[in-house]
This record gives structure tokens, C-alpha cells and sequence, in this order.
């Protein structure tokens, strides 16, 4: 992949980082019909979200395909500083992966 | 030439074995996932998905945690939700849509340093109430609140 499927913005603030993520992905549940071809279409969604920053991992999210299509998440940590480098990944159903890297401001 | 060939009658049995667990369903290439808990977000009860989950159904209501979403989503395709839990040492949060078809939405498991704050959007079939369940030194809070959608998100 060219251009990753994550957009980061990580800020700190007093010591807590507040991280913000918007990631590009169908989301599928597996119940949505083709309207042309009257099939269903397969299930595809993100079922893992793993944020690691400093060696550490701050947030594992479990999702289920009740989440929104291109999914937005977004929480805080505290202990960081700027300049940080934080890590995201994520895992669908379909083994599908992707995963960036960001610095704090 | 004798032993080579036990060696690989053995090596195909071995391989038909797995093959046939494959296709009882006890190896789906889900399961390889691990971590996943797939009993948990395809239990149709919202108990038992709990359960599954964070290892309790029973919850105590809890005016600490804060649960931000609109009272009426006019797409249920979505809806933003934040949750704020005071708490101290939140392990875990979770997402209960009553009335969904899965009910569980998802499970965030926080790490030491996190604070007790997650913001996403989810999608909703139909107006229903909307559970943040907190694990908090191996207890579960809860609170709860009812989003009215005018226009389903599931299917359609």
C-alpha cells in the first residue's frame, strides 16, 4: 500500500497524550445487500486496534462490525511527551493489516 | 525405503487429521486470531456477550462513568459515542447496543498509563439503549443511556 489506510494526530498536553485516529475501511457487516446483484455482501470489518507508544502497548481495541464505516477512535494516555512516536495497527476479519507510525506534537 | 515410507503414511494422516478439524470447525482460520474474543461479539444476548467478555454479566450502576451520545442519531449509520469513566484503574470498556443484532460493539482494553477516555462511532439498527460497561479492579460499572435513530444503520 502506497498510502497507509491511518491518519494519526497524537497531542500532549500537561503530560497526557490525546490521540486521535481516522482509519479508511468499508466496516461490513455481512448483512448489506448488492442492490444489483441481490447477493449479500461478505463480511469485512476491523476486529483489532492496537496502539503501542514507548515499547508499550496503551489501548488493545476489540471491535465487532457494529462500529462505523471508516472508523474513528480516539483516547488519552498519560506519561507522554512530545516528540514521542506513537504506533497503530489494526487486523480485520479478513487477515487483512495495517499499521503507522506518528510523533507526538 | 521401508521407514521412509511409514514416515510419510504417518506425515499424510497427520495432515488429514488437521484437515478434518479444519473442517469440523474447530480450526477456523478465525480462531488463529487468538485474541479475539468471537464468542463474545456473536452472542446474540447482551449478558452472555458480556460475560464472554469481560468474565461478569452483573453490573452496578455508576454515576462516575459519562457517556456522551446524542438523544436523537438521524443516521444510525453514525453515531458518535465518548466515554468518559472516573473510576480509578479502568481496565476495560465496553459498548452495549441493546438491540443490535450482536450486541456487543466493542471492547477496549486500556494499558496502565491510559486514562479512563474513548471516543468512536458506531452503527445502530434501531432506536436503543446504550450500555458502557467499565471493568474497574475486577468489578463491572455501568451506565446507560436510551439514543432514539430515525433512519436504521444496519442493513438498508
Amino acid at each position: 500500500m502506497a498510502k497507509s489506510s491511518i491518519k494519526v494526530r497524537a497531542k500532549v498536553k500537561k503530560g497526557e497524550a490525546k490521540v486521535k485516529c481516522l482509519i479508511s475501511h468499508p466496516m461490513e457487516t455481512g448483512l448489506r445487500k448488492n442492490k444489483k446483484t441481490g447477493k449479500l455482501i461478505p463480511p469485512r470489518f476491523i476486529q483489532e486496534v492496537v496502539c503501542e507508544s514507548g515499547g508499550k502497548t496503551v489501548m488493545n481495541a476489540q471491535w465487532n462490525a457494529t462500529i462505523s464505516k471508516n472508523p474513528f477512535l480516539s483516547f488519552a494516555f498519560s506519561g507522554a511527551k512530545s516528540g514521542d512516536t506513537i504506533k497503530i495497527s489494526w487486523v480485520d476479519n479478513t487477515g487483512k493489516s495495517d499499521s503507522t507510525e506518528a510523533k507526538m506534537k | 525405503m521401508n521407514h521412509n515410507r511409514r514416515v510419510l503414511l504417518k506425515g499424510t494422516f497427520a495432515a488429514g487429521a488437521t484437515g478434518i478439524a479444519i473442517s469440523a470447525g474447530l480450526l477456523t482460520p478465525k480462531a488463529a486470531l487468538a485474541a479475539w474474543p468471537k464468542a463474545a461479539f456473536e452472542s446474540k444476548d447482551a449478558n452472555a456477550a458480556l460475560e464472554a467478555s469481560l468474565g461478569s454479566s452483573s453490573t452496578t450502576e455508576s454515576s462516575d462513568i459519562k457517556l456522551k451520545a446524542p438523544d436523537i442519531a438521524e443516521n444510525g449509520a453514525v453515531v458518535p459515542i465518548t466515554i468518559t469513566s472516573k473510576i480509578a484503574n479502568t481496565e476495560a470498556i465496553s459498548l452495549i447496543v441493546a438491540k443490535n443484532g450482536t450486541p456487543l460493539a466493542a471492547t477496549f482494553n486500556l494499558g496502565a498509563t491510559t486514562s479512563g477516555f474513548v471516543s468512536t462511532r458506531i452503527k445502530m439498527g434501531k432506536t436503543s439503549d446504550v450500555t458502557a460497561v467499565v471493568k474497574a479492579g475486577g468489578k463491572l460499572y455501568s451506565t446507560t443511556k436510551n439514543v432514539k435513530v430515525t433512519i436504521g444503520g444496519c442493513g438498508g
